[in-house]
């Protein structure tokens, strides 16, 4: 009992501080500003601009992203472990620095840049940016909770399914995507919340333009400058975006072991 | 059957007439790798395996039957069953890759009858996380054999069962290993399921090595290692 009161009393000052900030947003608006925000010309071409962008980027991540999952799950070897360090990079990197890379990497004088122009492709300041900024940082979020969904995954599960007649794509989708859902669901949102607040790789990569790659991060970023009121209204729509995001986070995968368990 | 891979040889005569044969030994022998090996979820660098006149891999001739065609049913070490699926698809499983596919209706009342003939229709409906050990061997069992393979292989069926479930478990797999058209091998650490399961043939697996083989009372009278004296140490006076 004394054990659990001391730990409570240590939890509490962090527990205060994360929720401190968010109660002091909720407070910060009135119904008229977040109505006059929902108004406001930044606010809906952004909104729809980060609901586009980040939905076409957890769709790549999650059609590029399962595979490699699957590789890292079961693979071995130097290689795999090469990559593993690789995908945790833009974890630990700052997203400014992801963004600055990018440049380097697919902007006009970047590594690219020349096949890219021969091509006609203009890459930085579209909204193409926009995407592979938020999938070069969001996309180990996934590639690393899905690989460890994966790695759950019994072995003999799979063998068992290779000797029912199914073949080694079937066993895959039939047993190992099945069972690893759960796990892929939380890592796919926990990934597209990331992607929803891409801030700094999008700024330097893709731009501030209105319509093109002003997501909602960005609108809140340029309202900032003007009117805080905004501002705030912008921060509490997204932050009720993001929440949302968690509802599939912490029910999605409980729903489906319930299922498993029945 | 011969099988050997890498360090592996084991020459296995498997009896046709109902009674499993037996492979016991060290772990760490490698007998969960050997059993993969023969269902092909495992690939030898180098041998043969051949069930009865059939070939199913053999590395100089550049063969490797994928494991659907090689007509082995495999039983996991915990049975193995899927999580995701209730009793019903899980036996219905194997013949989801059946050519023509059969529709779902016809492929859930074959595995209802199987499940009747093994007499465990009554699990149909529960999922494999609600179920006993013992149930889960019941089923497991069903699954490989809706498939109507030539040979089971069951790592084993028995070990992670409490004292109470094991004796019915063990003759519930005696019972139908012995009218199944099957053969079957079955890895176990326990001496008692050698006259459970009315095993003719044993073999002893040390070191990825077959040490000794033969019947249970050869091998019980003239232990070739510490390991076969100690195994058949407590049960001697019952096996004499």
């Amino acid at each position: 009992m004394l054990r659990r009161l001391s730990a409570g009393a240590w939890a509490l000052p962090i527990l205060l501080f994360t929720a401190l900030p968010i109660v002091a947003l909720v407070l910060a608006s009135t119904p008229a500003d977040l109505a006059a925000g929902a108004r406001h010309p930044l606010f809906l071409p952004a909104l729809a601009l980060s609901a586009r962008t980040t939905a076409v980027s957890i769709l790549v991540i999650a059609v590029a992203g399962t595979p490699l999952a699957w590789w890292l799950a079961r693979g071995t070897g130097r290689l795999k472990r090469a990559a593993e360090v690789l995908i945790d990079l833009p974890i630990v990197l700052p997203p400014a620095v992801m963004g600055i890379a990018l440049l380097q990497a697919l902007g006009p004088s970047g590594l690219l840049g020349p096949p890219l122009a021969a091509l006609g492709l203009t890459l930085p300041f579209t909204s193409i940016a926009v995407v592979l900024a938020q999938v070069a940082v969001s996309a180990p979020f996934y590639i690393q909770g899905a690989a460890t969904a994966f790695r759950a995954v019994d072995e003999d599960l799979l063998i068992v399914a290779r000797t029912l007649g199914q073949s080694q794509a079937g066993a895959f989708l039939r047993v190992a995507v099945p069972i690893a859902l759960p796990g892929m669901v939380t890592a796919g949102a926990l990934s597209w919340a990331r992607a929803l607040g891409e801030f700094g790789a999008t700024l330097f990569f893709a731009g501030n333009l209105a319509s093109a790659t002003q997501t909602m991060p960005l609108a809140i970023y340029t309202a900032l400058e003007s009117d805080s009121r905004t501002a705030v209204a912008l921060a509490l729509f997204l932050a009720a975006a993001s929440t949302l995001l968690l509802v599939p986070l912490r029910m999605v995968p409980r729903a489906l072991a319930v299922r498993g368990a029945r | 059957m011969r099988a050997k891979a890498g360090t592996f040889r084991l020459s296995a005569r498997l009896c046709g007439d109902g009674s499993p044969t037996l492979l016991i030994g060290p772990n760490g022998a490698g007998k969960t790798t050997l059993l993969r090996t023969i269902c092909g979820g495992h690939t030898p660098e180098s041998g043969r395996i051949r069930v009865g006149d059939r070939i199913l891999y053999d590395s100089s001739a550049g063969l490797s039957l994928p494991p659907g065609e090689r007509g082995v049913g495999y039983v996991p070490q915990g049975s193995g069953l899927f999580t995701h699926l209730d009793v019903l698809d899980n036996v219905a499983f194997g013949l989801v890759a059946n050519r023509p596919r059969p529709p779902r209706r016809e492929r859930r009342s074959s595995a209802l009858s199987m499940l009747r003939d093994l007499g465990c229709e009554r699990l149909a409906r529960r999922t494999a996380a609600t179920l006993s050990g013992g149930e889960r061997q019941q089923v497991a069992l069903a699954r490989a054999l809706v498939a109507d393979p030539d040979l089971l292989v069951l790592d084993e069926p028995l070990a992670a069962l409490d004292a109470g479930a094991r004796p019915a478990t063990r003759r519930f797999l005696a019972r139908h290993l012995a009218v199944c058209r099957a053969a079957s091998l079955i890895v176990t650490h326990d001496v008692r399921d050698l006259r459970g399961l009315g095993a003719k043939q044993v073999h002893v697996l040390e070191a990825g090595g077959v040490v000794q083989s033969g019947p249970p009372d050869e091998l019980a009278a003239s232990p070739a290692t510490a390991f076969v004296g100690e195994f058949f140490a407590s049960s001697a006076p019952t096996l004499r």
